[in-house]
């Protein structure tokens, strides 16, 4: 089991994802970055299937209360175990009783921990991802104790770090592919959409990132019709706004562009007034 | 109808099939027929089938490859005639206690339209509404059928909290927020009704097709119902639709 001693700006239990139940209204959620999720489950050996924990700008303070394997991927946030610095993107051995905390912020905004087994906290609708009114709780709280997997074998050894593409961190070109709704645009508009440099609004989180910068929108609201993780809309005000994986299932503003899913997971490590451009994927 | 049907690309892993753009039960019925087919042609293949008023969107569970090749099939998929194991839709009728503790925009509604709180009560729960699809919240439904004389628009700045329960009105349509939310349309009532619970097996008791009414009923029997859906000795009443 681990114990929060301290939370930070925000933490949730995240994984791959809620599927299945659009027809009642439940979104998707999972983790924001599935890149570094990837990473950091396929380093201690998990599944791809196993819940981590996403930390939002390092902050937070774990004390392990028993031995296991983790790992740390995505954003840099200085972590370090019992107050000695840990690498990134390694196999870390932690001995019961180990106190995990984070330091200066390097680069990145979310980052995962991995636990051996993953965490195990109460599955709902099969996933195990937080999110308000499904799980019991939708963050991380001081003195939370969050039930893991078992380590049979404990080996005191840390293995080396594998290296991850910095571009992760630093690209600021968001491939897409063109929206449903994106031939409603006239020529100016959608020139705009692609030569635009945009920036990131303070209102950005799990839901969605609202965009600064407007194109002037003439198109009327749709028809209420399905929206996905990484739809670009446009609002009436001719603001956009991406939407992230704990997005509502359905949405009534045209839907202009399609983020792959590789900039969905860029995306997640950036935030307020960071900026980027959309860039149309050649099929 | 086939032939109004657009397909188009939506990412990687989605198709987005839609029909003509407007609300009508007939392309409801298509789209509800459609996704059955989809299921039973397709199983294993998708994630999620999300449903729109006007739309229907196959979400894979991999990359399609070949979009051309996957809307043929999908297309011979729809043209498939079959009696196909069509969910049992119903007619629910919901209790709603419309006095202004609970429905706290009304009397400003009823004084906007200039009519009374019992006529608006009247125009409210006289008509049968059709349950398109569950969207915007977990148990949220789109309903459709609004008396076009409680076509009221939605408040300039949402409420930041809207109570769970409250039956409200917004634009062309009404509806029930399912659980504490922001929210911009004017709260006419209340339901003790629980549109979303997660403790449920079925967490939320309506679908896409089935139908709504509303009665109104007093604030004592508002109270009877919740304390009644407390002990769990409450049933909603319930009429099968036969399609």
């Amino acid at each position: 089991m681990v114990k929060v001693l301290k939370v930070g700006l925000y933490g949730a239990v995240q994984d791959a994802g809620r599927n299945g139940f659009a027809s009642i209204g439940v979104p998707i959620s999972g983790v924001m970055d599935r890149y570094s999720f990837t990473i950091a489950n396929s380093i201690v050996g998990n599944s791809l299937q196993e819940a981590v924990l996403e930390v939002v700008f390092g902050g937070m303070k774990l004390q392990f209360l028993e031995d296991t394997y983790i790992c740390i991927s995505g954003g840099d946030f200085s972590p370090k175990l019992n107050g000695v610095a840990v690498t990134l993107n390694s196999r870390i051995s932690i001995v019961k009783g180990a106190i995990l905390s984070f330091g200066k912020v390097n680069y990145g905004v979310r980052c995962y921990i991995a636990v051996k087994g993953g965490f195990l906290t109460k599955k709902v609708m099969g996933s195990s991802s937080y999110y308000q009114n499904i799980t019991e709780s939708y963050r991380i709280k001081k003195n939370d104790i969050l039930p893991i997997g078992s380590v049979n074998h404990f080996i005191k050894r840390t293995n080396a770090s594998v290296k991850i593409a910095q571009s992760h961190f630093t690209n600021q070109e968001l491939m897409c592919y063109l929206g449903p709704e994106f031939y409603l645009l006239n020529d100016t508009q959608k020139k705009k959409l692609f030569q635009q440099t945009f920036s990131i609004s303070k209102d950005n989180n799990r839901m969605g990132y609202r965009l600064n910068e407007t194109i002037k929108n003439t198109l009327v609201s749709i028809l209420t019709s399905a929206v996905l993780p990484g739809t670009v809309q446009l609002t009436p005000s001719g603001k956009l706004i991406v939407l992230m994986r704990d997005c509502q299932v359905t949405g009534g503003y045209p839907r202009v562009l399609q983020l792959t899913e590789r900039a969905i997971n860029i995306l997640s490590q950036k935030t307020t007034n960071d900026s980027f451009k959309f860039n149309k994927i050649s099929i | 109808m086939g032939n109004n049907i657009r397909y188009s690309s939506f990412g990687a892993h989605a198709i987005l099939i839609a029909w003509e753009a407007i609300i009508s039960e007939k392309i409801l019925e298509d789209i509800l027929s459609f996704k059955n087919k989809i299921t039973e042609f397709k199983k294993g293949r998708y994630t999620d089938l999300v449903i729109g008023y006007n739309s229907l969107t196959v979400l894979y569970n991999t990359e399609v490859v070949d979009f051309e090749r996957e809307v043929n099939s999908l297309k011979e998929i729809y043209k498939v005639n079959i009696q196909n194991n069509k969910l049992t839709n119903y007619l629910w009728e919901i209790p709603v206690c419309y006095h202004p503790e609970f429905g706290i925009d009304i009397n400003d509604v009823s004084k906007k339209l200039q009519k009374t709180n019992n006529d608006v009560i009247e125009l409210h729960t006289h008509k049968i509404y059709t349950v398109f699809f569950i969207g915007f919240l977990p148990g949220f439904m789109y309903l459709g059928g609004l008396n076009n004389e409680l076509f009221f628009d939605r408040k300039p700045n949402p409420r930041l909290k809207v109570p769970k329960g409250s039956v409200a009105i917004g634009g062309q349509q009404t509806g029930v927020y399912p659980m504490e939310s922001a929210g911009g349309w004017n709260i006419i009532g209340r339901t003790p009704i629980s549109f979303f619970d997660i403790d449920k097996t079925t967490p939320c008791f309506v679908k896409a097709g089935d139908q709504i009414k509303f009665k109104a009923v007093s604030k004592a029997s508002f109270y009877e119902i919740a304390s009644k859906l407390k002990q769990k000795i409450y049933h909603i009443t319930k009429t099968v639709l036969h399609g």
